[in-house]
């Protein structure tokens, strides 16, 4: 988990600050513990009273003992009494430990350790904490989780340490306990509790099954429905975040590919390899600001690389605008074959070039995701991706509708004669174009490269899609391929639980052929003279 | 050993940079780089008949080798690694006096990730070139298309990359792991105290021959271990699948409640936006830790690796091995990439494919000298049995599966793209080509049988 706490460590030094200046030592301590993570010395732990440190050193010596009972005890006193400083000297025994008392004494150290981080300033910690106590089956860390929800600040912590104590809770002797553990998980929600309540609910139904075992197993069962009805609800809700996530990314990437060849015909298979530039625009911004900026900027590095995208794209794309397709207007096989190429002398120039140590590093407030409801998280770099293509979206419209440059461009795709005559320079405009076509190419690079990873191949991945949702949507209606991008990314998100990923791209291809078959023209069809 | 191969001039080779001084004319231009060019031509063909020179003044013509990687195209990323590797050993060789007093030449060609032209390169490598040994091969479809060949023609190929075997050629020596070297051994380690107890496994991969067949020998494994048929479930995803989601999704729903291990057979590009999507909602190592087979220390050299700390993989070799001569190897692995300007130059690492590529041309010198010469059937019969000191401690040939005897090493990933060794097999693991769960009644064996043979 060193991802979330590198990127916390500034968090967890303010934090720490406050905390100090507050003069509350106890949390500070051991914030300072997390940070240098090896070091676990003395920590003024609160709650415990301080033990009478002779029994305690008599069951360090005991854990070791060859009588499993004598072992058994010594931990049980240990785990009753012992606090996180005793730690270090329990990692000594270990190391000279054999193999057999390593493994209890791992899982002692595991408890103390969850439990000095149950009052962590960092949430992801105190959660992965309270998990951890969850599964660990030892009872003792019940009156733990509970004093710690009592204080929880945050919600989504609360509720996993009051799923962990009712986890627990549900292995008690007691069936009035495991009764009201299996209600407590019921409320809420735990899809984690399910396999443990279907194991209560079969010794319910078993034929020698005492009367305690039924009532506990009738919670159960009713735990289970509940969890389940809800199951079915987040399930939906996930599923149509799915569908609309892959829809974003479908619609960033056809984007520019729907302007190319939607509005000025050109079959640009290079479109692919111009997302690589705006993919490898992105690596190279991050090179730059680790490279000549204070650390405390990286973060912003991801938005600036956002117009170097845009603008490396652009640019390659009127080069290639400049020596290669200016010549190739009106021969689409041509253009197919010569932009085929291109494709290919990039990709290898970018593998020649770049190597292939080329890791994009999501920034922090990108990597992990919203919990919105029990079980389900909304991954903050899909919620990204949707925003940024409705920007897009919105952006190509004002280009296209609402400036002088858009009218020119739709006055030269609809009649370039006419415009000519009018004095508007259609090849000027034909560069424009591309290149704004190009850069949109550059901008869906960059988005990509939250989801997926930067290498030479990027482009080819996602141009066969591109070009599926422009036909389908229709060329040369922009709310075609928005139409279409939505269509496919949610049917793909609806068939994909049931047939699986790959029969669910074969199921879309074999839809897209037959609907083409249906309507040629696509979703949206041209209308007038200009139709073909 | 730039000398030997005078027309690949490398991008970055600072020969090819045309003069650029301001003033000069066109022509000038021109005549200076025409001038240029003959002087490298002139170079190499010096260099090259240098070396020549050499071996003939040593009164023996050169022994040549072929090497059979991808160098474009999708497999070149990983498969490039493996050239540079085989060249080095190469020059290893050479710098000490060479095979028998005799030097070796690499042939070197580009199979381009396409299968077809796997199996042209072959027959060209073995008819035309005439190559004593070829170095080759990654994916499994390549190493089955060149197969043919190989055996019609009675070449010699060795294999570095672990495989899902159920294969036994006499023409092939597999120096990476066949399943019972790494896929079961990783299982193994899951399900047992020490690794974690799991109960549930996911076994995920890339719809292709290798995921397939891993998966069909760990299924019936873990089916023989009693483990229920609905605590395994079995999905796979085309080549390059980028969008995660649903997997994960339903990975979330078959971990609740912990006991739940992956078992990834995923393949290339599609690692990172997996792992990626797995740390975004939410999972963690602890909850269902991915025990990969396809992601080395050459794979997460391009990736961000913070999604994937603590995450797990199983192979017969890490760069962190800690032994004399595998600091050696690191070390020397980094300075050849440097010196001969190779892309990343000194940060490249090596890992397990690289490692076996790199003893596989050792084996095949040792046996060469124990043979006496190069004949195919010669060398096949020395190869049998020897040993070699590797880069991660001593290996073994099979005495006749033509497979080898490694240790298995379960590692951890770290947030530098190294692997911390949890788990180490005691000793070397015997190969068995023909998993005892798929296929227990079948063997494989060229000394007693003839290759395949019914138990």
């Amino acid at each position: 988990m060193s991802t979330v706490s590198v990127r916390l460590v500034k968090g967890e030094l303010i934090m720490m600050m406050i905390a100090l200046g507050r003069t509350v030592a106890a949390l500070g301590l051991v914030g300072l513990f997390l940070l240098s993570g090896q070091t676990w010395a003395i920590a003024a732990d609160g709650p415990v009273a301080a033990p009478s440190t002779s029994s305690i050193d008599q069951a360090l010596t005991q854990v070791t003992s060859e009588d499993e009972s004598i072992r058994d005890a010594a931990i049980r006193l240990l785990i009753e009494q012992g606090d996180v400083s005793l730690v270090p000297r329990l990692d000594e025994i270990r190391a000279n430990a054999d193999r057999s008392v390593r493994q209890p004494i791992k899982q002692l150290m595991d408890l103390f350790k969850n439990r000095a981080k149950l009052t962590s300033p960092n949430t992801d910690v105190r959660r992965s904490a309270a998990t951890d106590l969850g599964t660990s089956g030892k009872p003792s860390a019940i009156p733990w989780l509970d004093a710690a929800s009592a204080n929880e600040p945050n919600r989504w912590v609360r509720y996993t340490m009051e799923e962990s104590a009712a986890l627990l809770k549900l292995a008690s002797d007691d069936p009035s306990i495991k009764a009201a553990a299996a209600d407590t998980l019921g409320n809420l929600r735990s899809q984690n509790g399910v396999p443990v309540l279907k194991q209560l609910v079969e010794a319910g139904a078993a034929a020698e099954a005492t009367e305690p075992q039924k009532t506990v197993a009738k919670a159960a069962g009713a735990a289970i429905e509940r969890i389940e009805t809800w199951g079915v609800w987040s399930n939906v809700f996930e599923t149509i975040f799915r569908g609309i996530s892959l829809s974003s990314i479908l619609l960033v990437m056809s984007i520019g590919l729907a302007i190319v060849f939607g509005l000025m015909g050109v079959i640009n298979m290079a479109h692919g390899e111009l997302m690589m530039v705006g993919a490898y625009a992105t690596f190279d911004t991050q090179e730059i600001f680790k490279a000549f900026l204070p650390p405390s900027m990286f973060e912003s590095y991801f938005l600036t690389a956002m117009p170097v995208a845009f603008l490396a794209a652009a640019g390659f794309g009127l080069v290639l605008e400049a020596t290669v397709i200016r010549f190739l207007y009106g021969r689409p096989l041509e253009t197919m074959l010569a932009t085929w190429g291109v494709s290919l002398v990039m990709m290898q120039a970018a593998r020649v070039y770049f190597g292939d140590l080329t890791a994009v590093i999501a920034p922090g407030w990108l990597s992990g995701g919203a919990q919105v409801m029990v079980g389900v998280y909304l991954p903050f770099n899909r919620i990204f991706i949707i925003g940024m293509s409705i920007v897009c979206i919105l952006g190509v419209y004002l280009v296209l509708f609402r400036s002088s440059l858009g009218l020119r461009v739709r006055a030269v795709m609809q009649n370039r004669n006419m415009s000519a005559c009018l004095g508007i320079p259609t090849r000027k405009v034909d560069a424009y174009t591309f290149a704004f076509g190009s850069g949109l190419a550059g901008v869906a690079g960059w988005a990509l490269t939250l989801v997926g990873n930067v290498d030479p191949g990027l482009g080819q991945n996602y141009i066969v899609d591109a070009f599926m949702v422009v036909v389908t949507g229709g060329v040369g209606k922009l709310a075609g391929t928005i139409v279409a991008s939505l269509g496919i990314g949610g049917l793909n998100k609806l068939i994909e639980p049931s047939f699986g990923a790959v029969y669910g791209k074969v199921f879309i291809l074999v839809m897209v052929i037959l609907f083409l078959q249906w309507r040629p023209s696509g979703l949206f069809a041209m209308k007038g003279r200009n139709a073909d | 050993m730039a000398t030997n191969k005078p027309n690949e001039v490398s991008p970055a080779d600072p020969g090819t940079v045309a003069p650029s001084e301001a003033g000069p004319s066109r022509r000038d231009l021109l005549v200076q780089g025409t001038k240029v060019a003959a002087g490298i031509g002139v170079a190499a063909l010096l260099g090259n008949l240098g070396n020549w020179a050499l071996s003939y003044a040593a009164g023996k013509e050169p022994i040549k080798i072929g090497i059979l990687h991808s160098l474009s195209g999708t497999m070149a990323i990983s498969e490039v690694s493996l050239r540079d590797t085989v060249m080095m050993a190469v020059e290893e060789i050479n710098a000490k006096g060479g095979v028998m007093g005799r030097m070796i030449e690499a042939v070197i060609v580009d199979p381009a990730s396409n299968w077809d032209l796997f199996a042209e390169k072959a027959k060209q490598l073995l008819l035309q070139d005439k190559v004593a040994v070829t170095f080759g091969c990654w994916t499994s479809v390549s190493r089955k298309s060149v197969l043919p060949v190989f055996e019609k023609n009675n070449g010699l190929l060795f294999y570095p990359v672990q495989y899902e075997g159920e294969e036994c050629s006499r023409n092939v020596f597999y120096t990476g792991a066949a399943p019972n070297q790494q896929a079961v051994p990783a299982v193994d380690y899951l399900m047992s105290k020490e690794g974690g107890g799991y109960t549930k496994f996911y076994l995920l991969g890339t719809d292709y021959v290798y995921p397939r067949t891993t998966n069909k020998i760990l299924r019936a494994m873990l089916l023989a271990k009693k483990v229920p048929a609905d605590k395994i479930m079995e999905e796979y995803t085309p080549f390059h699948h980028q969008d995660y989601q649903t997997i994960v999704g339903k990975l979330k729903k078959f971990s609740a409640g912990g006991g739940a291990a992956v078992i990834s057979t995923i393949n290339g590009d599609s690692n990172v936006p997996f792992y990626k999507e797995f740390a975004n909602q939410g999972l963690r190592a602890e909850d269902a830790p991915i025990m990969a087979f396809s992601v080395a220390e050459d794979e997460l050299r391009g990736m961000d690796t913070s999604s994937l700390v603590g995450h797990l993989a199983a192979w017969n070799y890490y760069q962190s091995v800690d032994t004399p001569q595998n600091k050696q190897f690191v070390a020397n692995f980094k300075a050849y990439c440097k010196k001969n300007n190779l892309p990343d130059g000194d940060k490249r690492v090596t890992d397990d494919p690289i490692e076996a590529a790199y003893f596989g041309v050792y084996i095949w010198k040792q046996a060469v000298e124990k043979a006496g010469g190069i004949e195919v059937d010669k060398v096949r019969k020395a190869v049998y049995g020897s040993k070699f000191l590797a880069p991660g401690g001593e290996i073994m040939m099979d005495a006749a599966n033509h497979h080898t005897y490694r240790p298995v090493l379960i590692g951890e990933i770290m947030a530098d793209g190294q692997f911390k060794t949890v788990w180490r097999s005691k000793g070397l693991v015997k190969p068995e080509p023909w998993s005892e769960f798929t296929n227990p009644d079948k063997g494989c064996d060229w000394v007693g049988h003839q290759g395949t043979y019914q138990k």
